[in-house]
């Protein structure tokens, strides 16, 4: 892959005309008027519409649409019509979509850390003198944040009270908070185990790679089955952590940025993770079913491997800024 | 691969190829353009006069918001992106985009999620109505319902844009014909690529600020409320860190664009090539620093406010280089004005004046007097109409013919240059006055003091959207009656890869790279 190679502009496949795009545009605005129409009928449930199920389908049909568009392109390398050429523009793809990715968690690491070191601060009135006595008095700001301003001027009553016009809810801090429990509590802290699998599955990924450069079938389908389970064990894992914090710890969305900020960061890592799971599996069903791959064609399993990689980094931020400082 | 365009519509439907993909682009765009016009042509019959006349004030900020929306998302954005897809292989030599397929979805997203957000319009409680910068609580706690539908329509957009750029990294990376180095590319071709990069970087900024949106709207969540800890100047911090790159992903390509044309017609080639390349690689990066002057009013830290003006005004240096390169690119030339060359030249002079507004914008006590004034409206028409759309209508001009084989004619082509000058000027120039005398935008009625200017205003406004008309009528009638051009160079100063295939350029070029030397 080292720089192009020029004879390959000979051979550069256009593919012919395509449906697989209408057919991934029907499904993406079946998607688009379902979920905003269904989310806007939550608010109104007596009122009858057919909104989920338009999104339900559109799921399901782009879904398909996925599973035909990527059949094609892998029908099509077997065929033997990509070029070196054509093999590193998809390379590039998949590269600067994974930078992408990085960007819109970047976005949310940002707004944490825009609340926590900024307008947390403020709210308790520093840096802008005494403000806050007369906007939040009472309110006090640590991380995690336990009892929100709100809580602090006696609720929506309180805040509703103080003249405050701007209300869009009532928000309730938890009673506990999922940071770093203390040494003596480590081995009874989920996201410290949820670290621990998700760098191994990294490792086993790697392992697999390897085996697959080896040309070693029977090496790759192992580990990569292992990394497959591990992302799975890290789901659940993930799932038993949420029970625990809206079950046991009354940490929901809507406990205050603290409760916002953990469920959209772990919310949209989890959701990264099972997409990255669902990837390898596939890599590992073409594999064990259908032979594909060799050490010298092998792009949708890199491609899988450097997402699930790089899931696994977005993991050790999110382990460092939400749950241990 | 000898086959030519299928028969029918499904050849627009199912194409991957680059050409037919660049058209409809084009088309669309030109479609959104008029869209969003008429939204400013509401805008301006309503400020015609003081008091409120045509329509009623809820019906007013939605007028503002849409024509925001879809003159930024619908008309400009996709316009370059229609020229990166017709030109950028033809540039560099390479037989298609390099991802064909991705390419049709990145376009055929575009018309139905429009469809979709100008259908709020005649929703329960109307359009949305916060601006097209749509700041919470706005968007949020005093959002029309129809703000979800917003909401995932801006998904879709941010889909569509970073496909369509990961599209023309890829090409431009990995499909330039043999001997067509980096620093050999056409400028268009450069700023595309810094162009691409930036919307990589920012559409999924925007993605996480919509969805914080819709987090805090429908699911409790308070990333922009205070009373659960968050902060509504939150939004605007993600939304200027998307928001101002934004601004460079619009004029970038207008730079390119320019600075194809003014060496053709000045039949000199461009001066300083390299200074170019990295006045626009440093721009890109300044505008990831400089988010926060658009928000000097809204209670920084000194601190905050010191580094953000600093840095703003740091732009003034690279853009500059620009201007200057632009201009010793003329001296001495054996200039000819033609229609693009016009449309050219007037965009680098105009955009001088919305970049010397953007200066006095930049300082930070100054702007305390000139923000959300109709200073700041007259500024950013500057930049986004004379800088980017004058720059779309010289990029249409000069490559008409290669698009269709046939010239347009020059009389006509003349007339609405002069026709959209003046129109634009009139509309905007007044705008500077009213707005440091203290008019506020965003508004539909005003004081008695500023009726002059906005008269002006307005008569200028339906001159410059009335000339978009003769516009339209002139490339139709290039399509249905043009003269054939019959010759493969076009322009006589013409340089670059696409005036060496024959004109219009057949359905598959370069089949076979090119040598450059």
């Amino acid at each position: 892959m080292a720089g192009q190679s020029n004879t390959g502009h000979e051979t550069y496949y256009v593919p012919e005309s395509s449906s697989l795009a209408i057919r991934a545009t029907i499904g993406l605005v079946m998607i688009v008027w379902g979920a905003s129409h269904y989310i806007d009928h939550l608010s109104k449930p007596e009122e009858p519409s057919n909104a989920g199920f338009i999104l339900v389908a559109g799921l399901v049909w782009f879904a398909i649409t996925l599973f035909s568009w990527f059949a094609t392109t892998i029908r099509e390398n077997i065929q033997g019509m990509n070029s070196a050429q054509l093999k590193h523009s998809y390379v590039i793809g998949m590269q600067w979509f994974i930078f992408s990715e990085v960007m819109f968690f970047a976005a949310f690491f940002g707004a944490l850390w825009y609340i926590r070191n900024l307008a947390g601060p403020w709210l308790a009135g520093a840096g802008a003198g005494d403000m806050n006595t007369l906007l939040w008095p009472g309110f006090e700001y640590s991380w995690p944040l336990m009892e929100t301003p709100q809580q602090a001027v006696g609720g929506v009553s309180g805040q509703m009270a103080a003249g405050h016009l701007a209300n869009n809810g009532a928000f309730s801090g938890p009673e506990h908070h999922l940071s770093f429990p203390g040494w003596s509590n480590m081995l009874h802290w989920l996201p410290l185990w949820n670290t621990i699998v998700l760098l191994t599955s990294s490792f086993t990924c790697h392992v697999a790679h390897v085996g697959l450069k080896e040309n070693n079938r029977k090496k790759f389908n192992l580990w990569l089955g292992i990394t497959v389970g591990l992302g799975l064990i890290f789901v659940v894992l993930q799932y038993m952590e949420y029970h625990e914090a809206l079950v046991e710890y009354g940490l929901s969305l809507s406990s205050g940025v603290y409760g916002t900020t953990f469920f959209m960061l772990t919310g949209f890592h989890g959701f990264h993770v099972i997409m990255g799971t669902v990837m390898l599996l596939v890599q590992f069903l073409r594999s064990t079913t259908k032979g594909h791959f060799n050490s010298e064609d092998q792009f949708g399993f890199e491609a899988s491997s450097w997402y699930w990689h790089f899931v696994d980094v977005v993991w050790v931020f999110l382990f460092l800024f939400v749950y241990i400082l | 691969m000898a086959h030519g365009p299928a028969k029918g519509f499904s050849r627009w439907l199912f194409t991957t190829n680059h050409k037919d993909i660049g058209t409809m682009y084009l088309w669309f765009s030109f479609a959104m353009f008029l869209l969003g016009g008429s939204f400013a042509m509401i805008i301006r019959a309503e400020l015609f006069q003081p008091g409120l006349q045509i329509v009623d004030p809820a019906f007013f900020n939605q007028m503002t918001t849409m024509h925001g929306l879809v003159m930024v998302f619908g008309a400009i954005m996709p316009a370059f992106v229609g020229l990166a897809n017709w030109m950028i292989p033809l540039m560099i030599g390479a037989p298609d985009m390099a991802l064909p397929r991705m390419n049709n979805w990145s376009f055929w997203i575009l018309p139905p999620t429009f469809l979709i957000l100008a259908s709020s319009l005649f929703m329960e409680g109307g359009a949305p109505n916060f601006g097209w910068t749509f700041y919470a609580p706005l968007s949020t706690t005093y959002a029309p319902p129809s703000v979800t539908l917003f909401i995932f329509s801006v998904h879709a957009m941010g889909i569509s844009s970073i496909m369509g750029s990961i599209n023309i990294i890829a090409t431009i990376v990995n499909m330039r014909a043999p001997g067509m180095t980096y620093m050999k590319m056409p400028l268009f071709v450069w700023t595309w690529l810094i162009t691409a990069f930036l919307l990589v970087a920012v559409m999924p900024v925007l993605a996480g600020a919509v969805t914080m949106m819709l987090m805090d709207i429908h699911f409790g969540t308070s990333f922009f409320s205070a009373a659960g800890g968050g902060d509504p100047v939150l939004f605007q911090h993600v939304f200027w860190f998307f928001g101002h790159p934004e601004v460079y992903i619009i004029i970038l390509p207008a730079f390119g664009v320019v600075s194809e044309i003014i060496p053709v017609f000045s039949r000199k080639p461009l001066f300083g090539y390299d200074s170019m390349v990295y006045a626009t690689a440093s721009i890109a990066f300044l505008s990831f620093i400089v988010w926060a002057h658009h928000m000097y009013t809204v209670g920084l830290p000194l601190a905050g406010e010191l580094f953000y003006m600093y840095a703003t005004m740091l732009i003034a240096v690279p853009t500059a280089a620009k201007v200057f390169n632009w201009i010793t690119t003329m001296f001495k030339g054996s200039i000819t004005l033609e229609t693009p060359m016009l449309f050219a030249i007037a965009k680098v002079f105009l955009f001088t004046v919305g970049g010397f507004s953007g200066l006095m914008l930049a300082i930070a006590p100054a702007d305390f007097q000139y923000h959300d004034s109709y200073f700041v409206v007259a500024h950013f028409h500057y930049t986004m109409v004379a800088g980017a759309i004058f720059a779309l209508s010289a990029a249409v001009y000069y490559w008409l013919p290669k698009w269709t084989g046939k010239m347009y004619n020059e009389a006509m082509g003349k007339t609405h240059f002069w026709i959209s000058f003046i129109g634009f000027n009139l509309t905007f120039f007044p705008q500077h006055f009213a707005g440091l005398a203290g008019m506020p935008r965003r508004i539909p009625d005003y004081n008695m003091m500023f009726a002059d200017f906005n008269m002006m205003s307005s008569i200028g406004a339906f001159i410059y959207g009335s000339s978009q008309l003769l516009f339209l009528f002139n490339i139709v009638r290039t399509i249905t009656h043009g003269k054939p051009v019959n010759s493969d160079k076009v322009w006589e100063g013409a340089t670059t890869l696409e005036w060496t295939v024959p004109s219009p350029a057949p359905y598959h070029t370069f089949t076979t790279p090119p040598e450059v030397k």
